[in-house]
């Protein structure tokens, strides 16, 4: 206990940090203006679901976001970084669209979710047990592990999702981004895996930023009423007070705890 | 049967056995990639530079490899300029080296002969350069692949997450650019121009039909590619047939055999 009181007196409590800043950022595809001078910040431990109709730039604005493209006005900070400088790439997990893989693809479960620790590695460093060790984890804490040796394209897309989700986890990040997470599979899985990112939010020291259309689901969560809209895109926030410290977990190690 | 153990079917056997480990595994990667047209481009574009090297009596594998080399530099250029229509730029580039090559045939008749030889594969007269320049290939690709399979498999699995994750992904897909046409370059000699990208994708589309994890694919494919260059020299050894022509149709063969077993075997 004194070992833990101590810790925390040398390192302030880190959650109430600015995870994400967006400050007139534009965008535009030739010439068609898809995001003009969004402001927006994401605080630590919010859940941020943004919401629009296609074609509204939500896809735009989250890969401008993980640096996938570039702003062409304005900035964005991460962690309070210039995005341009931003390095420590293993504090964000992206969970991107289900049907963005080819389902003919030759990998098994456990490739894909080890293959999240391979970005943070040093470029000539081989695979550790620690890293073995690390994907069992993730595996048997999203309860796929039964699935481990099948190739990803044989599964379903719920269990496809909770794939993804690993591979995202097996960092332990602290923003967590997931594009259009609940399309294309069926309600009751939805709502297990939306209860799952819930369950994380409120008891972890996790931020969510959730790329979504329209969902009554995500509504129900986030509240009624946008926190802002910009354009086509409305974001809806809820933040969570729940944690009463800030103490820094293992995601992967806690979740599997409690189950 | 003599003909087995003479030396330029010796020296066959080798630089086929060597090139049957890389051409299969870039084009793994390649079609992974959805970029299987990419062999085939940098194999016309090497064409001319074959046929400049004889114009200027330079080593023509040589000045084959650096227009392959600087048209994967171009592929990636105009397809990040064409977003949208990726396909365009090898279009673009494969015409462009057609175009060249043709011309560049015409200006010096003499060596017709020798040209046709990269076009259509001249295996049973490699020379101790040509060995070694496919023997420095192999270990280059053979090196660099190992050396970074995690990467390439972040990268050919999800390139999107590859770059969240941090992966310097223009450093990767320059990387991928150059082994291809290293590979590409070393392997016109073996089965000419006009087949190289049957030893790039077929393999890759009997390991695709075949395996569940990429590790097996990855170990299929140079085994498949293997196969079928070795059985296949033996064979236009034995009976005299075009070897560059018999390694593709035993390709084909393995591919239909693969895909029955798999509607067969439902792997």
């Amino acid at each position: 206990m004194s070992e833990q009181a101590s810790l925390k007196q040398a390192q302030p409590p880190s959650c109430h940090r600015e995870i994400i800043r967006l400050d007139q950022v534009s965008y535009a595809y030739d010439s068609k203006q898809v995001l003009s001078g969004v402001n927006f910040t994401v605080q630590e431990r919010d859940f941020v679901g943004l919401i629009g109709s296609n074609g509204a730039g939500k896809t735009t604005l989250l890969k401008m976001i993980v640096g996938l493209l570039r702003p062409q006005s304005g900035s964005i900070s991460l962690f309070g970084t210039p995005a341009s400088q931003f390095k420590d790439w293993s504090l964000i997990g992206y969970v991107p669209q289900r049907n963005h893989f080819n389902p003919l693809f030759p990998a098994t479960v456990r490739e894909v979710v080890q293959s999240g620790l391979y970005g943070r590695r040093k470029l000539f460093r081989r695979v550790t047990k620690e890293d073995v060790s690390r994907t069992e984890d993730a595996l048997s804490t999203l309860r796929i592990q039964d699935l481990a040796d099948q190739r990803i394209g044989a599964l379903s897309g719920g269990q496809q999702q909770r794939v993804f989700l690993a591979r995202a986890l097996i960092n332990n990040p602290k923003l967590l981004i997931l594009d259009e997470p609940l399309t294309g599979i069926d309600t009751e899985t939805q709502t297990s895996f939306f209860s799952l990112i819930r369950h994380m939010h409120q008891h972890h020291n996790i931020t969510f930023l959730m790329v979504s259309h329209d969902m009554e689901m995500v509504r129900s969560y986030l509240g009624e009423t946008p926190k802002e809209k910009s354009g086509k895109i409305s974001f809806y926030v809820r933040h969570s007070h729940d944690l009463e410290d800030c103490v820094e977990t293992d995601l992967l190690h806690s979740l599997r705890k409690e189950g | 049967m003599y003909i087995l153990t003479a030396e330029f079917f010796q020296k066959a056997l080798i630089g086929g056995a060597l090139i049957a480990i890389t051409a299969p595994l870039m084009g793994l990667f390649l079609v992974l990639r959805r970029l299987a047209m990419i062999g085939d481009t940098l194999a016309h574009v090497s064409i001319a530079g074959v046929a400049l090297g004889f114009l200027i009596n330079v080593y023509p594998v040589a000045v084959g490899l650096l227009f392959a080399i600087v048209a994967s530099f171009g592929i990636e250029m105009l397809r990040r300029t064409y977003k949208t229509y990726a396909e365009l730029s090898i279009a673009i580039i494969m015409s462009g080296g057609i175009a060249l090559a043709s011309i560049l045939f015409t200006l010096g008749k003499g060596f017709n002969l020798n040209v046709n030889s990269y076009l259509f594969g001249s295996i049973y007269t490699l020379t101790n350069t040509d060995l070694a320049v496919i023997g420095g290939v192999t270990a280059i690709v053979l090196s660099i692949v190992l050396i970074h399979k995690k990467e390439l498999f972040l990268l050919t699995f999800d390139e999107d997450a590859a770059a969240v994750s941090g992966l310097p992904i223009r450093y990767f897909n320059i990387l991928i650019s150059i082994l291809t046409a290293l590979v590409i370059s070393a392997a016109i000699k073996i089965v000419g121009a006009l087949l190289v990208s049957a030893l790039l994708t077929i393999p890759a589309a009997c390991s695709l039909a075949l395996s569940r994890s990429f590790r097996q694919a990855v170990i299929l494919v140079v085994l498949i590619g293997e196969l079928a260059v070795l059985a296949g020299l033996w064979i236009a050894g034995v009976w005299n047939l075009a070897p560059g022509g018999t390694i593709v149709l035993l390709l084909i063969g393995v591919l239909a055999i693969s895909m029955m077993s798999k509607r067969m075997f439902r792997v």
